[in-house]
């Protein structure tokens, strides 16, 4: 049996979609298989430990994005947990605070804490909303991870750069930029987009992050989970497949063919050196 | 002439079954004359109601209250419709000139202010809901206070001093009357909405931020008491100290609330407190809500919560019952197609009670509840949940679409078992 301490990080500004139940469904499945567990909220005023097994970033909104951003990389915590070992789950805005940059709320590059290799941008086109499917890579599918199913709700777009893989495929929905790719995954920190929360819609990924902490785990009668993810993966994609989202999706591909194509013209016309 | 085509039309829709026909008819209106709402607002007292949670209530009250202050009929909002095309529909219901009561969708206050000029303007609370359309809370209290900003000079806004992102936007405007309305969902407003300072909280509603001069506003209207003893008491700027009992056949915290917030709104238009105190005793029944109906010996009663904030108002109402709660979950358009918002109700208050989870989404709420530890039955339809739940009194909570098609079949109160709606299309 393990004591495990979860914490919930800034709550009170990454918050805003529910990604608090992460650290429930994580404390609950280590508590029904008998390891103690502690959750312990930090919020704004609070100084983050370092000293935590596990770790849960939530999504938010725009102005205290940047404000989560701006302490986390002053204090140093998550770094220096992660440099302990920790694991740490981040949903959405709290993706794109733990990657190498996105873009603030004015409109201006904000560094963000490089723990994943990964950039945001404004999107080309309106926010990608809507139900999400993700088949996962060979490697997490390798480790039990089952297809994930979330809700994906972001006006940002974000590049993987190298050392960083993709959580999997997009089947139904946009992911980081173009319907192809969703996720950002470095050593023991998992970032994605998918809402949900991500870990009640998808056990099988709750118990893939609860394996790096506490090793093997003992089986949980999962029939309630998995009755949902059952149904949401058959209902969910096609309630994305509006005429809405058709065309989120198209602008989004389109705009991202054409800065891709705008790149490799400017690459080609760059002139001699005289 | 855009007026009679659109209630021939609104006739027509209710003829057919197809709803109230509110909003077919406001279309039509609209067709005819674009700037209609400015014209069917013009030489008439306008009060609108705005706020994520418990305009239709608030409404209902100040309808009431608006009544029998000043002796005549006003209009306002038919079944909850509350965007531009119900707006106009409302409007052209009711006589040229007649006093309207509306309540206006929060994100769509701005759209219609400067076409209604409202006399007065009723800010209840901002929160959390429906996140796949309001992106983020803070983008409509930010279009609530460039509205307050427009507001014309002679314009009284009455707004919850309670709510941070309330008063940020009600500070805006000319002239503010403020209520003591409480704030049980604080989630929203921890971060303050001028600076993003960290906002704390003291007792008794008061708040300030730590990072600016923002602060709780004084009250000119605030509760005392609970229960029967339920009191709103008037500050001196609203003619006070004055102390109006307030007795409602409406449950919870939240509707003394509404009342107190329809009261100062009435003593700001300079009209006499008491008849609309009585006014207000009379409702007991909003849109469905609160209402009682019997189905396979399980007497339910209906109360709607379809966000975190209206979940702590009903914990304070199904607290004391002990009684079995079915509770309802869809994610239609109109709900939000994200039910993510569940993990921030506290359903382990539900433990130990026999709780039914049904609606389009109740395996979404099976796995909130299986993981809050509160042993549940899953019954999808709405009816087979009811009889699951029973026998004898339930309380049933549903979110707004999950509301509407148990109102649409279930038999309403005082109606024998004649079913409404879409229930008895068929048979008509």
């Amino acid at each position: 049996m393990t004591s495990v301490s979860i914490a919930l990080v800034y709550p009170d500004l990454l918050g805003t979609y529910g990604d608090g139940g992460n650290a429930t469904v994580l404390a609950q499945r280590l508590r029904w298989r008998g390891h103690d567990c502690e959750v312990a909220s930090f919020g704004a005023g609070d100084a983050v430990p370092s000293s935590c097994d596990l770790y849960v970033v939530g999504g938010g909104e725009d102005l205290p994005q940047s404000l989560a951003a701006r302490k986390l990389a002053e204090s140093r915590a998550l770094h220096r947990a992660v440099d302990n070992g920790a694991v740490v789950l981040a949903i959405c805005a709290g993706l794109q605070v733990l990657g190498e940059s996105f873009v603030g709320p004015d409109g201006r590059t904000s560094e963000g804490l490089g723990l994943l290799g990964c950039t945001t941008d404004r999107g080309p086109g309106p926010r990608a909303v809507g139900e999400t499917v993700v088949e996962p890579g060979p490697v997490w599918a390798a480790l039990g991870l089952q297809t994930c199913t979330g809700f994906e709700n972001h006006g940002g777009v974000t590049r993987l750069s190298e050392g960083t893989v993709p959580v999997g495929r997009v089947s139904a929905g946009v992911g980081n930029l173009d319907g192809t790719l969703e996720g950002a995954v470095r050593g023991r920190v998992w970032g994605t987009y998918l809402h949900g929360p991500v870990l009640a819609r998808n056990p099988t990924l709750a118990d893939l992050l609860l394996t790096w902490v506490v090793g093997e785990l003992a089986p949980l009668d999962d029939s309630r989970p998995e009755a949902l993810h059952r149904e949401r993966l058959r209902n969910g994609p096609s309630e994305r497949a509006t005429g809405v989202a058709q065309v989120q999706r198209a602008v989004r591909v389109a705009g991202a063919t054409l800065e891709r194509l705008a790149r490799a013209g400017a690459a080609r016309c760059r002139p001699e050196a005289p | 002439m855009a007026v009679a085509a659109g209630n021939a039309l609104s006739r027509a829709s209710r003829a057919a079954g197809l709803g109230s026909g509110s909003v077919v008819g406001g279309h039509a209106v609209l067709a005819v004359d674009p700037r209609a709402l400015a014209h069917l607002a013009l030489g008439r007292q306008v009060m609108l109601v705005s706020g994520t949670n418990g305009k239709t209530t608030t409404t209902k009250l100040l309808a009431r209250a608006a009544t029998a202050a000043t002796g005549t009929e006003v209009v306002t909002n038919l079944q909850g419709a509350n965007l531009t095309t119900g707006l106009a529909a409302a409007l052209a219901s009711g006589p040229l000139g007649a006093p309207a009561v509306l309540e206006v969708d929060e994100a769509w206050l701005g759209h219609v202010l400067p076409e209604l000029r409202p006399a007065v303007l009723v800010l209840l609370n901002l929160s959390r809901d429906q996140l796949d359309r309001n992106n983020e809370v803070r983008h409509v209290a930010q279009r609530w206070r460039d509205a307050c900003q427009r507001l014309e000079a002679g314009a009284v806004v009455v707004a919850n001093a309670d709510d941070p992102l309330v008063a940020w936007a009600a500070l805006a405007a000319p002239s503010v009357v403020w209520v003591g309305a409480g704030l049980g969902w604080k989630n929203d407003a921890t971060g303050c909405p001028a600076c993003a300072g960290p906002v704390s909280f003291g007792d008794g509603g008061d708040w300030k931020c730590d990072g600016c001069s923002l602060a709780r506003p004084g009250l000119d209207m605030w509760l005392e008491g609970e229960g029967r003893e339920a009191c709103a008491v008037a500050g001196d700027r609203l003619g006070g100290p004055a102390r109006y009992t307030l007795g409602l056949a409406l449950p919870g915290r939240c509707n003394e609330a509404n009342a107190a917030t329809v009261l100062a709104a009435v003593l700001a238009s300079g009209w006499a407190g008491g008849p609309a105190v009585v006014a207000m005793r009379q409702v007991d029944e909003v849109a469905g809500r609160y209402a009682r109906a019997e189905h396979a010996g399980t007497r339910a009663r209906l109360l709607l919560a379809k966000n975190p904030a209206g979940w702590a108002e009903v914990f304070d109402m199904v607290g004391a019952s002990g009684g079995p709660v079915v509770v309802a979950i869809n994610a239609r358009t109109a709900d939000g197609h994200d039910p993510s918002w569940l993990w921030d109700v506290p359903f382990e208050r539900l433990a130990g009670r026999r709780v039914v989870a049904t609606g389009e989404r109740c395996l979404d709420l099976s796995v909130r509840l299986h993981y809050a530890g509160v042993e549940h039955a899953v019954e999808r339809g709405l009816l087979a949940a009811l009889a699951v739940a029973g026998p004898g009194d339930a309380d049933v909570v549903a979110n707004y679409t999950a509301l509407h098609q148990l109102l649409a079949v279930l038999p309403a109160r005082g109606q024998g078992t004649r079913g409404r709606g879409r229930g008895t299309r068929g048979a008509r």
